[in-house]
Parts: C-alpha cells; structure tokens; sequence
C-alpha cells in the first residue's frame, strides 16, 4: 500500500492536485490485484511522494517531488504490465460535481423527512383519530413542507423554465402534484380532515431525486470522459527562443513563434517551413497514405507528422484558428445536427404529461359537478395527480442507462453521448475502417535473416523515426545488439543509409535500394526483402463472428488499396469490402446506406474517418484515434481487444428491453390506480403504496442489466 | 400516550443524526471511489503483522 495513510485521501484537502501532481489514465485495471500492482509500480519509481488509484474512474492520481515527469510514472506502470495514458491536468479541470453533490443532499434531506413522516403516517393508517390524528398530521406538516420545498427545487425550477416559454415537460405535472398536495394536506390537518398526502409528495419527491440524480450521473460521466479524453496526449511543442529549445504548453505558443519538430512528431499547429527538409505523413488530414516531401517555404498543417528529418517551422495560425481545430468545429455543427435523436424517455414524456394533466382535470370538474362539494373533488383531483405521477417512469431511463453503461465502462466501452445507449440497440449494420481500427502498423517478426542482418537492421531502424521503421523495430527480438554504424544519413521519403564495417547498407523503399521487396534491406550488394504486415487488433475475427451471431451485417471501407483491404477482410472474415475510398465516398456510402433504412455504426480512427463517423448513426472510436475522430463519436473504445463490440450491442439492445419492460411496469400499476383513484377510492396508504412498490419493481428490474 | 411527547422527538432526533452523518459522509469525499474502496479492503500488505 503505498498512498501516505489510508485516511489521508478521504481528507478534502487530498481532492486538490498538489503541485507536481499528475494524473494517468488506466485503461485496462479492473481489480484490487491491478490496483495493488500500479501502486508498488509507483512507489518504486524514485521521486513518487504518494499514488492513489480510482477504480471507478480507472485513474491514479500522482504527488511527486517537482521536477519529476510523467514519462518515468507511466514507463513503471506498463513494465508492471498495465496500460497507461497521462492525462493533462489542466484541460482535465477541477472536477467538483456540485449539481451532484446538492442533488445527493436533496436526497439525503428528502429520504430523511419521509421516513419520519412515514413513521406518523403508519399510526394514522393504523388509527389514530380526532386530536392524535390532526397532531401527527401537524407535525408531519412541520416536517414535510420545509422538506418539499427545499428538496423540489430542481422539478420546480425546471418546470417554471418550461412554462415560461409555454412548453409542458415532465416536471410540470410533479410540480403541480407537489404544490397541490402539500398545500391541500396542510389546509385539511388544519381543518381536521381524514386525509393528508404529506408521505406521498415526499416519497415522490425522493425517488424522483433518484432518478433525476442517476441521470445526472450518466451525463456527468459522459462529460468528464469527453473531458478526459481531451486531456489525453497533452500537447506540448518544442520553442526555439534566444537561449536555447524550450518545451511549453502549446496554450502558449503564440503566432510568429519558431518552433522545433523533432522527426516522429505531429505538428502541433499551422506554420510554414523555415529550416530543414522532410517528409510528411498526411494521412490523418487528407486520408493518403504515401508520404509527401516538404522543404523550406512549405505550408505545414496541423495534424501532420514529420517523419524523417527534423524542421523547423514559423508559427500562422494556433488554437482555434489552426486546421485541425476548424475541421473538427465543423464536424461538430454536423454531430449536432445528427443529434435530433429523440430517446424512448423524451417519447414517453410527450404523451404522459398531458395525460396527466387531463386525468386531474377530468377527476375535480367531474367529481365537483357529481356532487358539488370542492373541497372533495380537489382531494380526488390530487390522488389522481399523485398516483398518476411519473414517478416509476422517471426512473425507468435512467436506472437502466446507468447500469448499462457501468458495465460498458467495465468492458472498456466509454459512452460519450446520453442517447448513445438507445441508438447502440438500434444498430444492424457495423462499418470498419481498416488501418487504425482492425489494424496497428505493427510489422511481423523477420525470417530467415542472419544474426549481423538483424544488428544492422536493428541500428538501422533505431537511427529513423519513419513508422516503418519503428515498426520493423517492434518486431525484432530484444536480444539483439544493435550493429555499430558511421555515416548515417535519413533520405527523406527513401530510407536510411550508412556504412558498417566499411560496407554500405541501406534500410528502406525497395524502389531506392533496386529491388522489388518493400521496405528492404541492403548490405553490400545483397538485398534482402522484410517481411511487414499489418497486425489486426485483439478480437478482430471474434468480433465479426459475434456481429454475424446477432444478425448484424459488417462492411470495411478503407483508403487503402484493395490487395491490402482483401487481405485483411479475408482475416476477419468480412465479406463486403470497398477499398480506395476517400473521406467524401465514405460519407456517400453511409449515406446510401442510411436511405436503405440500415442503421449504421461506423468505427474509425483517422481524421480522414471523421466525416463518415459523424454522418453515421452510431460511432466509435478507438483510444488510440485522433482527437477529432474520438471528439466526434458517440463511443470511445478504450480496451485494446475489439471482440467485446458485439457484447456491447446485445447489452445495448437488453437495456433497451428492460427500459420498455420499465414503461409497461409503471403503466401497468396506474391502470390499476388511476380508475380507484378515478372513482374516489384512493387512501393516502394506497397512493404510497402503488408508488413506493412501482419505483421498486423499476429499480429492480433495471439492476438486472448488471448481471 | 404521554409517551409520544418522548417517542416522536427521539424518532427525529435518530433520524437527524443519520441526516447529520450522511453529510458528513459526503462532505468528506466517502462516495468517491466506491468500487476502489469496496477492494481496499482485499489488500493483505496493509496490517499483516502486528505494530510495533
């Protein structure tokens, strides 16, 4: 146990990030074993003051001497065999959930009161009469008024904000039942009447708190996720000042600075060229994959990676006017406008409301004109109110979403979007983008080279950043030695060459080095070709499997060419693949598909995915995706194995059956009560009852999600 | 029925100090990691021998 003193993070002094505090992201813990591991792994690493890990969150916050970086914490955890993400403290922000927290006191206050008022309720049923009677009904008064009032507050203010501008929501008529209940009940304990409903807008009150609370929770969650993956891969960019190479927050990097981009590094914002010379990656912002040469005077964008030699580059644009950020602004407008989707809960709202409404009308001008005594027919109008109140249906949504979306969460699925669940249940269609999401650009193990080829490609990959080459180093045994080398020199766009021994050699395009393999090696005059390959993604093959168990069609579209999409589709077993497709055609295939009355769930990567990702009905993203891609999706895929994506469907579309289950339950107790409440029939002790039990049965059911 | 002057404020004043505790409870932060903590308590490093 390495965190100080296991009272220490209970202190609300804890909850501040001290300075030199971090906080990393832990994709893959899931258990009291993990939690141990991460925190050994931490206190070992020199510099750690304290480490604390959050399960629920699947986060380690981090007190650490100054000075200490986050790339030693986060190379101790994954030697401890755990992935780990670093997060930006600062695009993290303080996360104090107050809405939260005063809907949880509301709760506690509510809860509170109604079991008190409870309590006086029972001896009432049970018989209290003449003066015990009014005298518990008075204290109840005194207890449960203050109680509505102050705990109310948020049905009340949203019910005034929809009438304001003339629209009825759900909480107009749980406004109207609280207001008329407990005014009603306070004139006739006054006035010693029989019946006081002062238990019944009480327990109203505190499972609709529930309910509203849960559904905070999962907003909440979705918000802080968007929030986190904002905060992943802090961006930082190397400054060239008088003194030296300063690295900064790129929040402070300003237009007409000079930045420095080492090779392998993204350009972090817009600039042109001003020294060196090298070759782009700029398949995140245009969807090719060949690279392209860039020299003096050229523009850069954000978003492209430099891949050989290092630059330097004078700063046009940052923050909000850089490519990236405008392209992802606009794809925003367009995910807002897909966002129309109107959930069963909104739905179900639509008709309750005035129903209710019409009921309660129906009940006091009915029963007023039958037997001309107000003071009764405003007691039945407002049984009806109560009995009638969403109460059940308020939690019907909510409790199931967030179950479900606790065990998402568990399997590694991070809902971004509040309608997300629902749309997921709907999908029959799942579209794959290739590299990126079925595959990495891992290379294979080498075959058939001797030992001194290996060392010499060994140095070789090490001295280039080209992805290539990083990932025929992937593939190399450890053990190997590097070979020592004189004269290297990075070609940009070709390769690396050198001289070992004396001897040439050469690592790169088979074009450069005459030979047909790509990438190859060159010793001498020996060429020999490297085997590459794209390695697919943990469960890939599981997950098409499962897909075509539950009935779910899958397509790939990659900008790739069609021999590598063939290949790849042959492994996963899809069936249908379209290749050289290019951001626009991959929109116009969703398109088509849509107006076939599919409903689409695309899964994509790259910036050049990011169109298609928000036109499609559904989308995800995995982790590893560009920030625009995983901005724009419904869903962030944070475990690495894909197989769990048809697990998630089915999950999605059970919750979706235990929400309509949820409706039909509450339905069914107020097609009961509402004709008893109807023809004047209804006790106090019955509204409670019906009430209390319908809540029981939702919540209970909605638990079900989580086994 | 003298004792329900004794009874119904001993029945309160119960549940204010549950009230009371629950909010502290959360002032406190106790709500914060619940699965995290539901573990802890898993941990054999913490008090496996006795103190010195």
């Amino acid at each position: 146990m390495t965190a100080a003193c296991p009272a220490c993070a209970t202190m609300p002094e804890a909850g501040e990030l001290a300075v030199g505090g971090m906080q990393i992201s832990l994709p893959t813990i899931h258990c009291a074993a993990c939690m141990v591991g991460v925190e050994q792994a931490l206190s070992r690493v020199n510099g750690v003051i304290s480490a604390r890990v959050n399960l629920g969150l699947k986060r380690v916050r981090i007190e650490t001497a100054p000075g200490v970086g986050a790339a030693a914490c986060i190379a101790a955890i994954r030697a401890a065999g755990f992935e780990a993400l670093e997060l930006d403290t600062g695009a993290l922000g303080v996360e104090a959930d107050a809405t939260g927290r005063s809907l949880l006191i509301s709760i506690g206050v509510s809860g509170f009161a109604m079991m008190n008022v409870m309590l006086l309720s029972v001896s009432v049923w049970s018989g209290a009469e003449d003066a015990t009677r009014d005298m518990f009904h008075l204290i109840s008064a005194m207890i449960a008024l203050p109680a509505v009032a102050w705990a109310g507050q948020p049905f009340f203010s949203s019910a005034w904000g929809a009438l304001r501008v003339g629209r009825l929501n759900m909480d107009v008529p749980i406004s109207l039942a609280l207001f008329a209940a407990s005014w009603m009940s306070l004139f006739e304990s006054i006035n010693g009447g029989e019946h006081a409903y002062f238990e019944a807008g009480l327990s109203l009150t505190f499972f609709l708190l529930i309910g509203r609370y849960l559904d905070h929770r999962t907003r909440i969650a979705a918000r802080s996720a968007a929030r986190e993956l904002a905060a992943l891969e802090p961006s930082r960019a190397d400054r060239i000042t008088g003194s030296g190479i300063e690295t900064v927050p790129l929040a402070q990097v300003a237009l007409g600075d000079t930045l420095s981009i080492p090779a392998g590094m993204r350009v972090p914002v817009d600039g042109i060229v001003t020294r060196g010379s090298t070759t782009l990656d700029r398949g995140f912002v245009t969807g090719e994959s060949a690279p392209v040469l860039a020299g003096v005077g050229d523009t850069l964008v954000s978003g492209e990676v430099n891949l050989t030699g290092p630059l330097e580059m004078r700063v046009t644009a940052v923050g909000e006017d850089t490519t990236l950020r405008r392209m992802a602004a606009l794809v925003e407008v367009a995910e807002n406008a897909r966002n129309k989707y109107s959930g069963l809960a909104d739905r179900a709202a639509a008709v309750y409301a005035p129903l209710v409404h019409i009921l309660a009308g129906v009940a006091l001008v009915g029963w007023w004109v039958y037997s001309g005594d107000l003071r009764l027919s405003i007691n039945i109008a407002i049984a009806v109110l109560i009995i009638t109140c969403p109460c059940a249906l308020g939690l019907a949504v909510p409790a199931v979403s967030t179950a479900a979306s606790g065990r998402l969460f568990r399997q590694g699925i991070l809902l971004k979007n509040a309608t997300a669940l629902e749309r997921l249940a709907e999908v029959d269609c799942v579209v794959f983008d290739k590299t990126g999401t079925l595959t990495d650009g891992r290379a294979a193990a080498q075959a058939g080279l001797s030992g001194d080829e290996l060392a010499v490609l060994k140095a070789l990959a090490l001295s280039s950043s080209h992805p290539v080459a990083r990932g025929l180093l992937a593939g190399l045994p450890v053990e190997v030695v590097p070979a020592v080398l004189d004269d290297l020199e990075e070609l940009g766009g070709n390769g690396v060459s050198a001289t070992w021994n004396g001897v040439p050699v050469a690592l790169g395009r088979g074009a450069w080095l005459g030979c047909i393999g790509n990438p190859s090696l060159k010793i001498g005059d020996a060429t020999c070709h490297l085997a590459t390959g794209e390695h697919m993604r943990l469960g890939v093959a599981e997950a098409v499997r499962g897909l075509k168990a539950a009935g779910i069609d899958t397509m790939l579209l990659t900008g790739d060419t069609s021999a590598a999409a063939k290949r790849i589709a042959a492994r996963a077993g899809i069936m249908d693949v379209q290749s050289d497709m290019r951001p626009e055609e991959k929109v116009a295939v969703l398109e088509r598909l849509r107006a076939q009355g599919k409903k689409v769930l695309m899964v994509g990567d790259g910036l050049n995915d990011t169109p298609a990702l928000a036109s499609a009905f559904v989308s995800m993203a995995p982790a590893s995706a560009m920030d625009v891609a995983r901005v724009v999706s419904d869903m962030v895929l944070l475990n690495p194995d894909v197989a769990v994506l048809p697990d998630a469907i089915l999950l999605a579309r059970r919750a979706k059956k235990r929400i309509v289950e949820n409706f039909v339950t509450a339905a069914a107790y107020n097609a009961v009560a509402i004709p008893l409440a109807l023809l004047g029939f209804c006790t106090p002790l019955m509204a409670a009852l019906a009430m209390s039990t319908s809540s029981i049965s939702v919540l209970l059911n909605a638990l079900r999600v989580r086994a | 029925m003298n004792i329900l002057v004794v009874l119904i404020p001993v029945s309160l004043g119960l549940g204010a100090m549950w009230l009371a505790w629950f909010l502290w409870a959360l002032k406190n932060d106790q709500y914060e990691d619940m699965e995290g903590d539901a573990n802890r308590i898993l941990f054999d490093d913490e008090d496996d021998q006795p103190k010195p």
